[in-house]
């Protein structure tokens, strides 16, 4: 039983944190945000050269063996930092899918690539009518001799727009919401047939919506199972969740610093509003709801190693609850306390606000994992 | 990092289960499962149970009876306690007046304190508490006046909880007048058979009777039982107030009425299934498994920790464990009430008593709306749920 780092973890985690304050100062951070990726090719490198893009790559595709731990160390950092770039999309969501299921000529091919920094993955899988259930696919997949052909539409594809390579899911066998039947397919964003309509997400962010209207891949680009590419799908987002659990902890720890340093300079009745018990109660409260997220992000991470889906995704779909719960009341708490200055572009309390709610959304919110974990028999089942 | 039990902690986790389904007495295994309350003769049967065993003060120093466990040890112990519905030692010996003798006593209060302590031969009480001195505790006015080999005591305790039971009362009084606040505060502990002492019970809202008055008038008490320094007390109830630190978010009991009423649930009939068939039931029982869950991960964070530190040092986290543990212990008597329903209205305190009478609907109803009024309590005492932000905010926000 031990939740501290290791003396190399804690190295880890000092380096990425300098990194990312040298480059994310707040106006720096706008500027990114502002350009046409909506994130810094420059971070990004840097990201590339600390090894961070390959983190849990075999060193065979020029990983560097870090685990969920290492991941959960980058992400928070990231969390702090509000930082834009695409490593859930690319690192965690494309190569977790490529490390569980493709083949070893597509790894070869494709995660060297993303190590360098040179290869951007998104995951086409959300679609109009799917909301959070991952088995509801309409997007559809046929042979045509040795190729596939896939029609459909995909939204809010993260960072859609600036990925070379997508990952779509599409339903090669069955009916729109059976488990079985779908495949995941490997698109070059640029073949033809593929439309993106790239746009900024709530939180600053990018993403894109996704048609694709006869689009013809070949038959290496079916990764894994083409009718059976589910379990994967389940297993990486869940990964995904223990990822976004870890980063909101980290969004969240800096919104409170943020603002209890505010209610300790900020004076109204002549008096620091942090000496007014109102004030203190509620940054107690906000710092109870942070040490109870950090502690369920720390079961997520450790729950991705574990062998039992069934058993890995309630404790990662609880963790998904509370970082959904402690994210809106810490979220809107930050801003309550700012008072009108929270209300203000150029505060970042908004920004992480924001960032908050977006993660909140992402692979299904907390009522959502609440409703399909008590349906399924509670966190604690007999 | 690594969250897991070692094998080594996993075998003794099932040696104590093992212990603790072997040796607890068939009558306390039936007051559990029915939610009835313990009364002082079980608690001292099992105490003394777990004495002869060795496991009654694990948490003590080894040379005074304790076990030497680590606090991982300790804390699967004290779960594996809490989930059995056995129980729970009495804190007010074993967790408060042991360790401050401990700590602050001197040879001979050991020698004749430690030993009935961890054997429940001598019950004890906490006289902390005044009708004018709560959350604001240092304004207690219980003043004791040197008189030779004696203090005499004068005053008035309150919230006293089963002063009717207790042998010896720990008690905090005002050694000097003329000191400030804090200072002139002693630690005494007082043999509650001392002529002036008059016990008056104090109904609480479940109809129970827990918390008492305590009168003191003209109290001798030998100089002898003075803890430490004369007006030095003040240090050593701040050290009892933070030392019962893990034990307060009190998760494996939670985990235990959990279960309970799961089974519960799936028997009382809603409609055409069961309460736990009820959307809305489940979805609420959900959500507190999840916070537990988050609590349990918080109070191991804690336990972990604890390897680390200095002995004795309060971690002010364990706020934490104190603000939501209790706010969970509260949701989950209130989820009981409520899949009782119409069953949890007969008011039967006969029940909790031994009687013989059959009970008025299932025999497991009659507790369930007591124990729902009696739990508000756990947000007030041990310092109040209020007094635990004020502590959050100053000790660790820097507010």
């Amino acid at each position: 039983m031990d939740f501290d780092l290791s003396e190399e973890q804690s190295l880890f985690k000092d380096v990425i944190g300098r990194l990312l304050a040298g480059h994310y100062a707040f106006a720096q951070r706008d500027t990114y945000a502002r350009s046409e990726t909506g994130w810094s090719r420059e971070v990004w490198s840097r990201l590339a050269e600390m090894g961070l893009l390959a983190l849990s790559f075999d060193a065979a595709h020029g990983g560097s063996g870090g685990g969920p731990v290492e991941t959960m160390i980058a992400m928070e950092e990231f969390g702090r930092a509000l930082a834009l770039e695409p490593y859930l999309a690319t690192v965690v969501l494309g190569a977790g899918l490529l490390r569980h299921c493709a083949s070893a000529e597509q790894k070869s091919s494709l995660l060297p690539r993303v190590a360098s920094g040179g290869l951007i993955l998104a995951f086409a899988h959300t679609e109009r009518q799917s909301r959070y259930d991952l088995h509801d696919v309409a997007c559809r997949a046929r042979r045509d001799g040795g190729a596939w052909i896939l029609d459909g539409e995909k939204m809010v594809v993260l960072h859609g727009d600036s990925a070379d390579v997508l990952l779509v899911t599409a339903r090669t066998a069955g009916g729109r919401r059976d488990r079985g039947g779908i495949g995941l397919f490997a698109v070059d964003a640029g073949a033809d047939g593929v439309t993106r309509r790239g746009y900024a997400t709530q939180d600053g962010r990018r993403a894109a919506h996704v048609a694709l209207a006869n689009v013809r891949v070949d038959a290496v680009a079916a990764l894994g199972d083409p009718e059976g590419a589910l379990p994967v799908v389940e297993r990486v987002v869940d990964e995904a969740m223990a990822a976004l659990a870890a980063e909101a902890v980290g969004v969240m720890l800096a919104l409170h610093a943020q603002t209890v340093d505010h209610l300790r300079t900020r004076r109204q009745f002549g008096a620091a509003i942090g000496s007014f018990q109102a004030l203190q109660h509620r940054a107690a409260d906000m710092y109870v709801a942070v040490e109870q997220a950090r502690s369920m992000a720390m079961l997520a991470t450790m729950m991705v190693a574990e062998s039992d889906h069934l058993l890995r995704h309630r404790h990662i779909a609880a963790a998904k609850i509370q970082i959904g719960r402690s994210g809106r009341f810490v979220g809107q708490q930050a801003i309550q306390l700012h008072g009108g200055i929270g209300m203000t572009a150029e505060c970042k309390a908004g920004h992480a606000f924001k960032r908050l709610t977006t993660i909140d959304t992402l692979f299904g919110d907390a009522d959502h994992h609440l409703c399909r974990l008590a349906a399924s028999g509670g966190l604690e089942p007999d | 990092m690594d969250l897991r039990f070692t094998s080594d902690e996993l075998a003794f986790r099932a040696e104590v289960r093992g212990f603790i389904a072997a040796a607890l007495p068939e009558p306390l295994r039936t007051k559990a499962a029915l939610g009835r309350p313990f009364s002082k003769d079980d608690v001292v049967a099992w105490t003394r149970i777990l004495n002869a065993k060795g496991w009654a003060v694990p948490h003590w120093p080894v040379e005074r009876g304790g076990t030497g466990w680590d606090p991982v040890r300790q804390y699967i112990f004290l779960d594996a306690l809490q989930q059995s519905g056995a129980p729970q030692m009495l804190s007010f010996g074993v967790n408060m007046v042991g360790p401050v003798i401990i700590a602050f006593g001197n040879e001979a209060q050991k020698r004749r304190f430690l030993p009935r302590i961890a054997n429940l031969d001598d019950w004890w009480c906490q006289g902390f508490s005044e009708p004018g001195a709560g959350s604001d505790l240092a304004s207690l006015r219980t003043a004791a006046r040197r008189d030779g080999g004696h203090y005499v005591v004068n005053g008035q305790k309150t919230w006293t909880t089963f002063a009717q039971h207790a042998d010896w009362m720990f008690c905090l009084v005002r050694t000097d007048p003329a000191a400030k606040k804090q200072k002139g505060i002693s630690f005494l502990l007082v043999d509650m058979r001392t002529p002036g002492i008059t016990v008056r019970p104090i109904q609480t809202i479940d109809g129970g009777f827990e918390i008492n008055e305590v009168f003191l008038d003209d109290v001798r008490v030998p100089v002898e039982n003075l803890v430490g320094a004369e007006n030095e007390g003040w240090d050593y109830a701040k050290f009892l107030l933070g030392n019962e630190r893990t034990g307060i978010a009190r998760v494996g009991q939670t985990k235990e009425w959990l279960r309970r009423i799961r089974r519960i649930a799936a028997q009382e009939r809603d409609g055409e299934g069961t309460m736990l068939d009820n959307r809305r039931f489940r979805e609420r029982l959900t959500a507190i498994e999840v916070e537990l869950k988050a609590l349990e991960m918080t109070l191991l964070r804690v336990v972990a920790g604890e390897r680390k530190s200095e002995r004795g040092k309060p971690d002010p986290v364990s706020s934490i464990l104190k603000l939501k543990g209790s706010e969970l212990q509260q949701a989950t008597t209130e989820l009981l009430l409520e899949v009782a329903g119409p069953h949890a209205l007969p008011w039967q305190p006969q029940q909790e008593d031994g009687w013989n009478e059959p009970p008025i609907g299932p025999d497991w109803a009659a507790t369930v709306a007591p124990s729902y009024f009696n739990h508000r309590k756990v947000s007030i005492y041990g310092g109040s749920n209020e007094i635990q932000r004020n502590i959050i905010a100053k000790a660790i926000l820097g507010l």
